[in-house]
């Protein structure tokens, strides 16, 4: 695409599936094969009577590319629902992160003193290292790792975006 | 992600009228409660259950192709020219990747395809057997969906659904892999009630929104300069949403144009119909489509071989869209009213709701428009002037025009210079008389595909307008077409050019013919003898006609070699990244005619 990614908006886009052999391949295949980006993709069974999986998507693209992909979407087969969280009211957006960080002295003893700030707790501890799980919307999280960044930030492991629309009605 | 177990719930659910036998007869069992009449297919390996299951049955005629990639061109002609879905059978492996051109092809122009392949045996998948393709994700992007059976119980459910998914709302090639331990297993099959299917998730549209309707019938009604810009969902939809267009159409007394999908839903040669547009549409129908103020899309999509630069596209026209995908509408131009709807049933509610508000076209405004059309019109820019030396291949298709056209004819076509000029010059009537390929553009298509047309129409004429280097693409079908003694007519315009590849290369890449020419040809008329058809050269333009009557007069299969100009390039055209109405016209090539633009140069 001839537009940069960072100037579109991001809309995050969550997708109702039937939970079969392949749907997720059907989706991030019309992703790649149309030139549409994906900031961030979570996927997990959320019906299992009804064999329902919910795929969340963070992408980004003008307004006729977020139609467009809303369309693509809908066309296929085993999808039941589509709806863009962005873009019909307000939605909850949460990521959870499990993030590494090696340090000691001074780095170890700030390292919690900013977890505690962010509410992350500390899942794992060495006498050298914490593993701190911090959760959150993209942004606090992404804040928690640029702080840990100079005190010692070894590894991070992040589920992506999971979503919902606030209010009593379903999708 | 799971699910592998999810359809295996089913078994108690079972009716004590369910049948026992191996997956291979469900398989033709389902195919036959489907009214399949026809398979085009070539056996192998994996498929050997499944042939065998045909071979102890007298329902479906196999028609055994001589490549599988000509079994889904074959299929798509069937179906194109019947409104019935294209059944393909083919083996794993070779098999499956030979087909994926059919299966591209289908999937652009929205053909109704069920594609059966073979693979190989549940337990060996994943281990790179012989003859072993991951067929399911090779054709995930080529196909409307695809399904891999791993329980013979399911085959019969995914058949019928498979038939669905492919002829429903915007129809499509489907991909149905079977292992072969699944077609020699043996499972419960009982036939569902085919008229009341529902799919769990797949719900086409069918009405458009009356309020939408409405709107468009209003505008449609205040418009100055309206037209009609018609494309293949017409055909797709059938022969009765082409009757409703033809009704729609004269209650407005507006002009019409076709995409090349799109022609014979409107008769071409009524006086409200200007040709196709596009690329190398007509001049009146490129200028009424960039000047007009209301556009009424049904059933087209915008391609870019119609819109030419997108923002130079009909800069002041208010557009309607109608079309049974979603997807289509604001995909390339942004569209004032998206109706969402088989195409069919929306003119039927236009017709309805136009009669309902007792709505009138604007006389005086329509009298002006058409004046200026006739302006345009009176340009002539198909005009051609046939010496007395050599052929020209606008003649060529001209005069078969003239002479088959009281004839039940269809037309096939390959891809490339005849195509287009088979496009301006033969005048179709009707729907599904028709049969290229629009949106990939596959060279090689016509001639399987004019295998399918004849399967499906013995007693009619099928002709195969081709040329001689798309002729060679998919040659090895005349066999076929020998086994099954159809009396095709291969019509091939032999320029020993590739022709539209020259013709860029003389307007965009400074005449430098780069491979584009013919070397090495072979003895068309030799060639067909040995196949034991009737081979013809025509050469001389005063005995064309004579030679023409002469191939329709016989009997059986007739390759004609047509020696046409070999230079003569295909206009008005488009050239790529210039706006719709910039046409390069025929004879004043350099005068007054679009320059093309380095940014041009890089668009195909």
């Amino acid at each position: 695409m001839s537009e940069k990614p960072e100037a579109d908006p991001k809309h995050t886009i969550a997708v109702l599936v039937d939970n079969e052999p392949g749907v997720l391949a059907r989706v991030v295949g019309l992703f790649s094969g149309r030139g549409y980006n994906i900031d961030s993709l979570t996927v997990a069974e959320v019906d299992t009577r009804r064999d329902r999986s919910r795929i969340n998507i963070v992408t980004s693209g003008n307004e006729m590319i977020i139609d467009q992909i809303r369309a693509q979407l809908e066309r296929l087969v085993p999808v039941f629902n589509v709806v863009d969280l962005t873009e019909d009211g307000p939605s909850i957006e949460r990521e959870l992160a499990l993030i590494k960080v090696v340090a000691t002295g001074e780095n170890r003893i700030e390292a919690l003193r900013v977890a505690d700030i962010f509410r992350a707790r500390a899942v794992d501890s060495t006498l050298g290292s914490f593993v701190f799980e911090v959760t959150g919307d993209s942004s606090k999280v992404n804040a928690f790792i640029d702080l840990m960044e100079p005190l010692g930030l070894a590894e991070v492991s992040r589920t992506g975006v999971v979503a919902i629309a606030r209010g009593a009605d379903a999708m | 992600m799971s699910g592998t177990e999810q359809n295996l719930g089913q078994a108690s659910d079972r009716n004590e009228a369910a049948e026992t036998m191996s997956g291979a007869e469900i398989l033709i069992r389902a195919l036959t409660d489907q009214g399949v009449e026809v398979i085009f297919g070539y056996p192998g390996g994996a498929v050997l259950p499944i042939y065998d299951a045909l071979f102890a049955q007298n329902n479906i005629r196999h028609i055994l192709v001589r490549q599988e990639g000509g079994a889904v061109h074959a299929a798509e002609g069937y179906a194109r020219s019947t409104g019935k879905p294209g059944v393909v059978l083919v083996t794993s492996g070779p098999g499956a990747t030979n087909a994926v051109t059919g299966l591209t092809d289908a999937m652009m122009d929205s053909i109704p395809i069920v594609c059966l392949t073979g693979q190989v045996a549940s337990h060996l998948i994943g281990n790179d057997a012989f003859q072993e393709a991951d067929t399911i994700g090779i054709t995930r992007p080529c196909t409307k969906h695809n399904y891999l059976v791993k329980d013979t119980d399911e085959m019969g459910r995914i058949v019928h659904e498979a038939f669905y998914v492919a002829t429903q709302g915007r129809p499509g090639p489907v991909v149905i892999d079977l292992p072969k331990d699944i077609c020699v297993n043996q499972g419960h099959y009982e036939k569902p009630d085919l008229d009341n299917l529902q799919h769990k998730t797949y719900r086409p549209p069918t009405t458009g929104k009356p309020d939408q309707v409405a709107e468009a019938v209003k505008w449609m009604a205040g418009a100055k300069r309206p037209i009609f810009y018609t494309g293949g969902g017409l055909i797709n939809s059938g022969p009765e949403a082409c009757a409703k267009l033809r009704e729609l159409v004269k209650l407005t007394g507006y002009p019409i144009t076709s995409t090349l999908m799109g022609l014979g839903a409107y008769p071409a040669s009524d006086q409200q119909f200007l040709g196709m547009l596009g690329m190398h549409g007509t001049y009146e129908a490129n200028n009424a489509m960039h000047d007009c103020d209301v556009m009424i899309c049904l059933g087209a999509r915008f391609d870019d071989r119609i819109t030419g630069r997108l923002d130079a596209f009909s800069p002041n026209s208010k557009k309607i869209h109608v079309d049974v995908d979603p997807s289509s509408i604001n995909k390339n131009i942004s569209i004032d009213l998206g109706i969402i709807g088989d195409v069919g049933q929306v003119i039927e509610q236009m017709l309805a709701a136009w009669k309902q508000a007792g709505h009138q076209p604007d006389a005086a405004a329509s009298t002006e428009w058409w004046t200026t059309i006739q302006k345009w019109r009176s340009r002539d820019c198909l005009a051609f002037d046939q010496g007395k030396d050599v052929i020209l291949p606008q003649h060529a298709i001209q005069r078969l025009y003239e002479l088959t056209k009281e004839r039940d004819t269809y037309i096939t076509t390959e891809v490339g210079q005849h195509q287009m000029w088979a496009a301006q010059f033969y005048k179709f009537e009707e729907p599904n008389r028709w049969m290229t390929s629009g949106g990939l553009g596959t060279m090689g298509y016509g001639l399987p595909a004019a295998v399918g047309v004849q399967i499906a129409h013995p007693e009619s004429l099928v002709v195969d307008i081709s040329g001689e280097a798309s002729f060679m693409m998919n040659m090895q079908e005349i066999a076929t077409a020998a086994q099954y003694r159809l009396p095709l007519k291969v019509f091939i315009l032999n320029n020993r050019w590739m022709g539209m590849v020259r013709q860029w290369q003389e307007l965009l890449h400074g005449s430098r013919y780069s491979e584009t020419y013919s070397e090495a040809l072979p003895d068309f008329v030799k060639l067909a003898e040995c196949f034991g058809a009737t081979g013809m050269a025509m050469r001389d333009p005063a005995t064309l006609d004579d030679d023409i009557l002469k191939m329709l007069d016989t009997d059986g299969l007739v390759i004609a070699d047509v020696q046409v100009a070999q230079e003569e390039n295909c206009f008005p055209m488009v050239p790529s990244g210039a706006a719709h109405n910039e046409m390069i016209m025929a004879g004043n090539k350099d005068a007054e005619s679009p320059k093309v633009t380095g940014d041009g140069m890089a668009l195909v």
